[in-house]
């Protein structure tokens, strides 16, 4: 398919969304304390620029969502080379970590505020753990999945064990990873909106509180609308970053 | 040193299954030895055994050179080009330098550049030989290097690997189930049969006829295909000419 022809049918469905927002917004009878109109975010949108609250709320999201998402790439890299190279490891860790990974985000909430007050680090701690299960599983699975074949190329080469994973395990385990990066980072975007429930005075997370509290729709929907913006964009920078690194596999063209 | 291989006593067991008891291999420098077998004989535990990939359950492995193994398949790790993928086995800025020079004895120069997926099988066998090569080891293992190519491919890879070995005055032992492989590249041929494996051939190829595809060597095709079963029998001693070595 050619690449504007590909544009357009993406583009045909949200087209068709907000057509239906309009129209039901205008004619459909729904007062706007219920539905705020398109025409009525897209102003709101344009106040929030030009006095600065959007770039505001915008930047402290992206801050959050960034150092979350670092945190938890650098500890399920390294606790999940650890237990893929480590059968030891992975039966002291793995039970545990699969059990932490099943408890909801919001359950997190009240125990990270006891435990680390109001500010950026609970935040900043739940989009860590939010983000770190996709990696960790992803890649723990990639070292698993490792050709054993390539291994021993290692093994006959005279390599140590961190050869063999720097050298051989971890560049045919990368696929995994990133597939896993990429999941992550949507998740840490959904455990942000989570994080910024929290006590918060800036961010799309604090945006939604806010238009709640003071029953406004139109700022409630650009929230929305700017989190789905922030998701699809960070899935589409992740997936380039794919692409461009693995290159080298024989799979059929995405 | 006489020997560059020494194998003694050799004993391995998978499960219940012997694959060798009281097994002795001797291997003379610059020697290519083939060991032919039907499939499952122990053709490919011997060598794996001398790569030190396998753990014999007694005897003494001994080889007294560096050793190189090349694979069935090439194993090529598939983010690297060829160049990186040879260069992969280097460990010296020695050997590094060495990765221009194998590349252009296995006729991949004009590859260097290309990712794995992009190689023809017999491309990619040439580049796991030269990464093998790039060590400069003077015994080479070969685990049927060349049984996934075509027929025409291989006898082309036969004559590249022969002059390899020539011209890197190598010791080989090359396993295959390859009669015509054999009587090709090697200077002497064992054949494997049985559990435990033992030898039920052994026979050196005439000096003169070596590395010929078309030298007449009917005497000892029909001798080894007499001892893989194939087709008539074993002979049980030499005659007109025919170089038995054992048993």
């Amino acid at each position: 398919m050619s690449r504007p022809r590909a544009t357009l049918l993406a583009l045909a469905l949200p087209v068709a969304l907000v057509a239906a927002w309009f129209f039901v917004t205008s004619v459909g009878g729904i007062k706007s304390y219920q539905l705020a109109s398109p025409a009525d975010v897209w102003r709101e949108l344009v106040t929030l620029a030009s006095n600065g609250l959007l770039w505001k709320n915008l930047a402290a999201s992206f801050e959050r969502v960034a150092l979350g998402f670092g945190v938890a790439l650098g500890v399920a890299i390294i606790l999940a080379t650890a237990v893929g190279l480590s059968r030891p490891l992975e039966k002291a860790l793995d039970p545990t970590l699969q059990a932490i990974r099943s408890i909801p985000s919001l359950a997190w909430v009240p125990l990270l505020l006891l435990w680390l007050g109001i500010g950026e680090t609970p935040k900043i701690t739940l989009i860590a753990i939010g983000a770190f299960f996709p990696i960790y599983v992803n890649l723990v699975s990639g070292i698993r999945n490792v050709d054993r074949k390539l291994v021993e190329v290692g093994n006959v080469l005279g390599l140590g064990r961190f050869d063999l994973a720097r050298r051989i395990v971890l560049p045919a385990a990368l696929p995994s990873l990133l597939v896993g990066a990429r999941i992550g980072l949507t998740q840490a975007w959904l455990f942000l909106v989570a994080a910024e429930l929290l006590a918060s005075t800036r961010g799309l997370g604090f945006m939604l509180t806010e238009g709640q509290q003071i029953a406004r729709t139109d700022e409630i929907l650009t929230a929305i609308v700017l989190l789905a913006l922030c998701g699809k964009l960070s899935e589409s920078v992740m997936r380039a970053i794919e692409a461009r690194l693995t290159r080298w596999t024989d799979g059929l063209p995405a | 040193m006489k020997y560059a291989i020494e194998v003694s006593g050799l004993a391995k067991r998978f499960g219940q299954r012997s694959v060798f008891n009281e097994f002795d291999l001797l291997v003379e420098p610059g020697e290519t030895l083939a060991v032919l077998g039907a499939s499952g004989c122990g053709k490919s535990t011997l060598l794996r055994c001398i790569a030190g990939l396998v753990k014999p359950d007694d005897g003494t492995i001994a080889a007294h050179d560096e050793l190189g193994l090349v694979f069935q398949e090439p194993r090529l790790m598939p983010w690297l080009s060829v160049e990186r993928n040879v260069a992969f086995a280097a460990r010296s800025d020695v050997e590094r330098a060495r990765v221009k020079e194998v590349l252009d004895l296995v006729g991949l120069s004009p590859a260097a550049h290309l990712l794995p997926k992009e190689l023809s099988g017999g491309m990619a066998q040439r580049a796991a030989l030269a990464r093998t090569l790039v060590r400069n080891p003077k015994i080479l293992l070969l685990d049927e290097p060349l049984s996934a190519l075509d027929a025409l491919l291989r006898l082309e890879l036969q004559s590249s690997l022969a002059a390899i070995v020539r011209e890197t005055n190598s010791t080989a032992v090359l396993v295959t189930h390859d009669v015509e492989e054999a009587l090709y590249l090697a200077d002497r041929i064992i054949v494997l049969e049985g559990t435990p494996a033992r030898r039920s051939l052994e026979l050196l190829v005439p000096p003169s006829r070596r590395r010929s595809h078309t030298a007449d060597l009917t005497d000892e095709r029909v001798a080894l295909l007499g001892a893989l079963g194939v087709e008539g029998r074993a002979p049980k001693r030499a005659h007109r000419g025919l170089r038995i070595v054992a048993p």
